[in-house]
């Protein structure tokens, strides 16, 4: 049994349809990330699953729970983290996750509040009002106050958002020791590396699912090819490229041009020139994810909000 | 799993203790709470005690004769009446009160003398302007005695102990625009209901739009607490502050004001406590109708205003039209009111209040359903 298993997902916010059809399907232990630009509707869809909101459209379930009916019993079993650090800042470390779990019915409370106050490593901190912690503090805390209960299937909702790059390492450690001991883990982000540590990722755009698999299928299925131009002026000449024929879009990454198009054959014949130019060197490249969701982008054009 | 219980004990404690602890927190708040209904007491306790001297009044005198001067005199003396104007005619005597300018109007029929020379009792007619009942009772009170002693010391009977009581004249008094005087005893008790209400409904008013404008709802809604608990955890704790509240007006009553304490403490404060009860649901229904906090604040003045002008504690009840008075009977201050007045001032129990009692414990399952029935499980 998946997961989560969920079809056809459709949502609107007054004439705004934000989830378009969309289905998803997560496998028990797997770490699964969910891109996508801004306002295309990821904490929309997550929100649905874990039974914040009610779909217009679609059906399926999140571990064996029919999702528009059974959503008590799904929050029961889910960790939710919301986008915004949504524990009470004007209560201690220890009171709030006193709160979690004694809501859970965890028992005894004070001791489901030591073990997690010693995992987070803020024993000492205890008493300290959650506000005045750091990004990284109040992700890590939100973190695990969403696994006090020992959920099934984790909802993380741009966990990492403005956090410093050494707690996102630390956080991501976190994630695959969790998945590690069985737990299921959807997990939105914009950041392309942490898409990389997914097993698997779906990507969404303006609340239409535009691709989903391994980055390795997502990247073979784009169809796209990939050429590299090394030169001492990339800005100039990423303009008069962009105008060839095959060459769908070009981004400069340093000194380097990545020059991407679905027609490979096209795009060879469009460079053979520029190559042989003084000073400029072209050379076949691997597609990136980040190529990808750069022409997903392009393509769909970015939609004012 | 077990079945989902509706209210679960712990549930409930865990929001409880998240409550009290953020409730002590808040620390603007919570003094709020106490100091203002001492404020307010404060305020509208000693703007009513006050018993107002000087009142302008105008003098409409067809006979002039030297024991209509010593009544006038005596009046005077009272400082109660200041006359201010010997307007030449009735109609001119109208205009002088409905404008506003005077008080009273003091009408000496021109037979006055010859009917005190007669043996009979001449009549004296005072008009107060009631629309401020309070500022004129003590001056109507004090005039009957006044003109009387007067009356009798100008016909050289004083001495005679038996004269004094008999009536040496009559006043009749005619109370204008509101017939009803309403007493200082009787706004004390009702201070006590609106300030609870100020403060009770405003602050269970912010109970979910605070939750919305932190961000800590939808945390909230993902875990597993029912909306039976979470209206209960948000709700009870107010009801502990009410209780203060209530104990502080009440010693301050007795101690400031020296409101009579005729009826059932117990009787009193199982009123007080149903009162608050219902006072918090509404505002908890409020809270769970407003998106933000202003609009729970509108909200509750928005209902604040009506309440306080059409429950009896401004106006008399029985002054306002039928559709008023209709109107009145769904705030739970009207009956409220109503049963603090008669248990505080007139020893009243619940067998006399059976009715009012009863329509005011009715409010609360109304409330509750209906904060129920409007609270939004999903954020949709
Ligand atoms: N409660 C809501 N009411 C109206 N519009 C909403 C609501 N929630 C989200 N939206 C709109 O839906 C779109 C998708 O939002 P969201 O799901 O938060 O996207 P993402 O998480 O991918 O950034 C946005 O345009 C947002 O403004
Ligand atoms: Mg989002």
């Amino acid at each position: 049994m998946s997961a989560i298993d969920v079809r056809g997902l459709t949502k609107s916010f007054g004439r705004k349809r934000v989830v378009d059809n969309v289905s998803l399907r997560v496998e028990p232990g797997e770490i699964v990330g969910f891109l996508g630009p801004n306002g295309s509707g990821k904490t929309t869809t997550i929100r649905i699953i874990c039974g914040l909101l009610t779909p217009d459209a679609g059906e399926g379930t999140v571990l064996g729970f029919d999702v528009r009916r059974q959503s008590r019993r799904i929050k029961r079993e889910v960790g939710y983290m919301t986008q915004r650090f949504s524990f009470y800042e004007d209560l201690t470390i220890a009171e709030n996750l006193a709160f979690v779990a004694r809501l859970y019915g965890l028992r005894p409370v004070e001791n489901a509040v030591r073990r997690t106050l010693a995992d987070l490593g803020l024993t000492s901190r205890r008493d300290q009002l959650a506000g005045t912690l750091s990004g990284g503090w109040k992700q890590r805390l939100a973190l695990a106050a969403c696994i006090m209960h020992a959920p099934r299937l984790l909802l993380l909702d741009e966990p990492t958002a403005g956090v410093d790059p050494k707690a996102r390492r630390e956080f991501w450690e976190e994630i695959h020791r969790l998945s590690a001991g069985g737990l299921t883990v959807l997990v939105s982000t914009h950041y392309m590396d942490e898409a990389e540590r997914c097993h698997r990722i779906a990507y969404i755009s303006y609340g239409t699912m535009l691709a989903t698999g391994t980055v390795a299928e997502v990247i073979r299925d784009s169809g796209l090819h990939t050429f590299l131009v090394d030169s001492d002026n990339p800005v100039e000449l990423a303009d008069f490229v962009a105008t060839l024929p095959g060459v769908e879009q070009v981004a400069p990454f340093g000194r380097t041009l990545h020059v991407v198009g679905r027609d490979r054959a096209a795009l060879a014949a469009s460079l053979a020139p520029v190559a042989a130019r003084p000073g400029i060197a072209v050379r076949p490249g691997e597609t990136s994810l980040e190529d990808v969701f750069i022409q997903f982008m392009a393509r769909t054009g970015a939609r004012p909000e | 799993m077990p079945a989902m219980v509706l209210l679960s004990p712990n549930r409930l404690l865990a929001i409880l203790a998240k409550e009290f602890v953020q409730m002590r927190r808040d620390r603007l708040t919570f003094a709020m709470m106490l100091v203002v209904p001492i404020i307010q007491l404060l305020l509208f306790g000693f703007a009513i005690n006050n018993d107002p001297r000087g009142l302008p009044a105008a003098l409409l005198a067809t006979g002039n004769d030297r024991y209509a001067r010593a009544v006038v005199t005596a009046m005077e003396a009272t400082n109660y009446f200041r006359f201010i104007a010997r307007p030449e005619s009735a109609a001119a005597a109208e205009s002088l009160i409905a404008s506003g300018r005077v008080s009273f109007v003091v009408t000496i029929p021109a037979d006055f003398g010859r009917r005190v020379e007669r043996g009979d009792a001449p009549v004296l007619l005072v008009e107060a302007d009631a629309t401020d009942p309070a500022a004129s009772s003590g001056a109507i009170a004090a005039l009957q005695t006044v003109a009387n002693r007067a009356l009798l010391r100008e016909q050289g009977r004083e001495a005679l102990a038996a004269d004094q009581q008999r009536a040496a004249l009559s006043v009749i008094i005619h109370r204008r625009y509101n017939p009803e005087a309403i007493s200082q005893y009787n706004i004390v008790p009702g201070l006590l209901g609106v300030i609870l209400q100020m403060t009770m409904v405003m602050m269970t008013a912010m109970a979910l739009t605070r939750e919305i404008e932190r961000g800590t709802m939808e945390n909230l809604l993902a875990m597993p607490a029912t909306p039976a608990e979470i209206m209960l955890g948000k709700v009870l704790p107010y009801l502990v502050v009410g209780g203060v509240q209530v104990t502080v007006v009440l010693i301050a009553a007795r101690g400031l004001f020296g409101i009579p304490f005729i009826g059932s403490l117990g009787f009193l404060i199982l009123s007080v406590l149903i009162f608050v009860a219902a006072l918090v649901l509404l505002g908890y229904t409020f809270s769970t109708l407003a998106r933000t906090q202003m609009q729970a604040m509108q909200l509750t003045f928005f209902f604040f205003l009506p309440s306080l002008l059409l429950s009896g504690f401004m106006f008399p009840f029985s002054g306002m039209p039928v559709w008023a008075q209709w109107l009145g009977e769904i705030f739970p201050l009207t009956h409220f009111l109503r049963v603090v007045r008669a248990v505080m001032l007139k020893g009243a129990g619940i067998t006399d209040l059976g009715s009012e009692f009863a329509i005011l414990c009715l409010f609360i399952p109304l409330y509750a359903l209906l904060a129920l029935s409007r609270f939004r499980q999903t954020l949709d």
